[in-house]
C-alpha cells in the first residue's frame, strides 16, 4: 500500500478565527475515506485544503509517491451558477480534460475518446447532447462525477455527492463510487451519513468541534467510543 | 422601397459610410462573444462600470491638451506660449484617445476582478464607486476645460455614441480591425479554458488550471472590448451591445457553443440592421442597435415561452 496523501497537524481557518485543528491522517492508494462531522465541522474547509483552493492555517498536506497535487478529481456541492448554465452534458464532460490539454488550444482525440468512455462508465452516454440544465439531480451528479473521471484516474474527492438526492438515487450514487474505488481509485468523500460511511468506506476521519475526534479503518471505529456515541444520537434523531 | 434602395446604394459610396460599416460589424461581433460568460459569471456588473470608467478616461484624454495649455498660459509672464508648450500642445492633442483610454480602462478591469472575488457586496460597492466616481470626473473636466464650444454635444456622443462613428479616419478602422482581430483570435484560442472557467472555477483550479489567469485574461479582454465599443455606441450602451445577444441566445439554445455562435449572430445581424436603419431615418446609431438587439431579445424570450408552454 503506497501512501498517496499526508496530512500532518494540519489546522483549518478563515480570518475570523480557526475552524478545526491538528488534523493528522493518510490516504494510500485504493483506499475509500468517508469524512464524516457535524454541520460547521470544517469538512469542506478541509476537502478545499487538500485541493489547493485554501491555504491550511498551519501543518502540512503532502502529496506522496507518483500522485501529484493536481491530479485529482472533484465533485464539488452545486453552486446556483451551475444551475442555469447553457451546455451540453459532453461539453462539460470534455472540460474535465482542460488541465491535460496544457495551453494546446483544443481538445485531442484521446481526450475526447477519454470523455466518451467516461460518460459510458457512468451510463449517461445517450444524454451526452442534452442540456445540463434539464437533467434531474441524480443526472447532473453523474455528469460531474464523469468529469472528475476526465480529470484522473487516481483519486476522487467528493462533497456530500448524494445531497438532494431520493434514497434510490442515492444508493446508485454510492454503488457506483464503490465500483469506482473497485477499479483501484481512491476516494475521499464527505458525508452526513455514518451508515453509508459503515458500509462503504475503508477509513473514517471524524471531525469533531475544533478537534479531530477519530482517524483509522471503519473496523476501530465501529469499536470505538466516538464512533458509538454518533450512532446513538443518530438513531435517536430517527425516532 | 426601391427608393430606399437607392439611397442606400449612394451611401455606401461614402468611404466613412463603408468605414462605419465594417467598425460596427465587428465591434458587435467582438462584444457578443464575451457576453455569454460575463453574463454567467455573474461579471456583466464588472462590463457596466468598465464603461464609466472609460468615459472618464475619454473626457480626460480630451481634455488634457486644454488644461495643460491654461496651466501654461497662467504661468507665462508674457501671456504667450512658448514654442516648446504649444509643440507639447500639439502632440498630446494629435495622439488617439485610445492611448490614455486604453491604459486606463485596463488597470480599472484588473482592479475591479480583484477586488470582485474577495467578497460579493463589497466588490459591487467598489464598481459603483468607482463608475459613478468616473463619470462625475469625467463631466467636471469636461465643464471646466472645454476642448470645443458644445460642451453638452461632446458629453452626449461620449455618452451616447451619436455620431462619432461616421467621423472615423482610415487608421481608426485600421486600429479598430487589428483590436477585433485580437479579441476573436484570443477568443478562440482560449475558448475551452473560457468555458472550464465559466461553467466551474473551483474544479478548474483545482485540477491545477491557473484559473485567475484566465479570469484575468476575460477582465482585460473585456476592457479591450468595452474601448472599442465605445466609438460604436458609447459607453452607456456598451452593456446592451454586451449583454443582450447573450440573453436572447441563453432563452433558446442548449449548449455552449451554439449559445456563443447564435449570440454572434444575433449581434452582427443587429448591428448591420441598426446602422443601415440609422442612415435610412437619420436615428442615432447607437440606440438604433440597441433597439434592435432587444427586440430580438423580447422575440427569443417569447418563442421560448410559448414552446414551454406547449411542452
Ligand atoms: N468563506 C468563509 N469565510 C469565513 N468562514 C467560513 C467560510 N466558509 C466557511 N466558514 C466557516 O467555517 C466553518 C466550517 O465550514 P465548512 O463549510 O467547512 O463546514 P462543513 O463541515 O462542510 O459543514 P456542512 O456539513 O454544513 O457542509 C463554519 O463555521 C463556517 O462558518
Ligand atoms: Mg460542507
Amino acid at each position: 500500500m503506497s501512501v498517496q496523501m499526508r496530512c500532518k497537524n494540519v489546522s483549518l481557518g478563515y480570518e475570523d478565527g480557526i475552524v478545526t485543528e491538528g488534523l493528522e491522517f493518510t490516504v494510500s492508494k485504493g483506499d475509500y475515506l468517508c469524512i464524516l462531522g457535524e454541520n460547521g465541522s470544517g469538512k469542506s474547509t478541509l476537502i478545499k485544503a487538500i485541493l489547493g483552493l485554501k491555504a491550511q492555517v498551519k501543518g502540512d498536506i503532502e502529496w506522496c509517491g507518483d500522485t501529484k497535487k493536481n491530479e485529482v478529481g472533484y465533485l464539488p456541492q452545486q453552486t446556483l451558477v451551475q444551475r442555469d448554465f447553457p451546455a451540453s452534458v459532453r461539453e462539460i464532460v470534455l472540460s474535465g480534460c482542460v488541465a491535460k490539454s496544457g495551453l494546446r488550444p483544443f481538445y485531442s482525440k484521446e481526450e475526447k475518446a477519454l470523455a466518451d468512455s467516461s460518460m459510458k462508465r457512468l451510463g449517461i452516454d445517450t444524454l451526452s447532447k442534452r442540456c445540463y440544465r434539464e437533467l434531474s439531480g441524480g443526472q447532473q451528479q453523474r455528469v460531474l462525477l464523469a468529469r472528475a473521471l476526465c480529470a484522473t484516474s487516481k483519486i476522487l474527492l467528493l462533497d456530500e455527492p448524494v445531497t438532494g438526492l431520493d434514497p434510490k438515487a442515492q444508493i446508485d450514487l454510492y454503488e457506483l463510487i464503490a465500483s469506482l474505488n473497485k477499479e483501484g481509485i481512491t476516494i475521499i468523500m464527505v458525508s452526513h451519513d455514518i451508515n453509508t460511511a459503515i458500509k462503504y468506506a475503508s477509513h473514517i476521519l471524524h471531525i469533531g468541534s475544533r478537534k479531530q475526534l477519530f482517524f483509522g479503518t471503519r473496523e476501530d471505529y465501529t469499536k470505538s467510543m466516538s464512533g458509538m456515541e454518533f450512532l446513538g444520537t443518530q438513531e435517536d434523531e430517527n425516532v | 422601397m426601391s427608393e430606399s434602395i437607392e439611397k442606400l446604394v449612394s451611401y455606401f459610396e461614402f468611404p466613412f459610410v463603408r468605414y462605419a460599416f465594417i467598425v460596427g460589424l465587428l465591434i458587435s461581433l467582438c462584444a457578443s462573444l464575451l457576453g455569454v460568460t460575463l453574463v454567467l459569471k455573474r461579471f456583466s456588473f464588472i462590463g457596466d462600470g468598465l464603461s464609466h470608467v472609460a468615459f472618464g478616461a475619454m473626457s480626460l484624454a480630451a481634455t488634457i491638451p486644454v488644461m495643460i495649455k491654461q496651466a501654461a498660459l497662467a504661468l507665462s509672464r508674457s501671456g504667450e506660449l512658448s514654442p516648446g508648450v504649444q509643440g507639447v500642445i500639439n502632440f498630446l492633442g494629435g495622439l488617439n484617445d485610445m492611448v490614455i483610454v486604453l491604459p486606463v480602462t485596463l488597470l480599472c478591469a484588473i482592479l475591479l476582478l480583484r477586488t470582485g472575488q474577495n467578497t460579493r457586496i463589497k466588490g459591487d460597492a467598489a464598481v459603483a464607486m468607482l463608475s459613478v466616481g468616473a463619470l462625475a470626473i469625467g463631466y467636471l473636466l469636461m465643464n471646466r476645460f472645454p476642448s470645443g464650444a458644445n460642451i453638452s454635444g461632446d458629453v452626449c456622443s461620449t455618452l451616447f455614441g451619436s455620431t462619432s462613428i461616421l467621423t472615423l479616419k482610415p487608421e481608426d478602422v485600421t486600429l479598430c480591425i487589428i483590436m477585433a482581430a485580437v479579441v476573436i483570435v484570443v477568443y478562440i484560442l482560449f475558448y475551452n479554458k473560457i468555458f472550464a472557467v465559466t461553467f466551474d472555477e473551483n474544479f478548474t483550479k483545482a485540477t491545477g488550471v491557473n484559473a485567475g489567469g484566465y479570469n484575468l485574461l476575460i477582465a482585460v479582454v473585456t476592457a479591450l472590448i468595452i474601448v472599442l465599443a465605445m466609438n460604436l455606441v458609447g459607453s452607456l450602451l456598451i452593456s446592451a451591445l454586451i449583454i443582450f445577444p447573450a440573453l436572447a441566445a441563453m432563452r433558446l439554445f442548449k449548449s455552449f457553443k451554439s449559445v456563443i455562435l447564435c449570440s454572434a449572430v444575433i449581434s452582427v445581424v443587429c448591428a448591420a440592421f441598426g446602422i443601415i436603419s440609422s442612415l435610412l431615418f437619420s436615428t442615432p446609431v447607437g440606440s438604433t442597435i440597441v433597439l434592435a438587439d432587444l427586440l430580438v431579445f423580447a422575440a427569443f424570450s417569447l418563442i421560448s415561452s410559448l414552446s414551454r408552454s406547449k411542452q
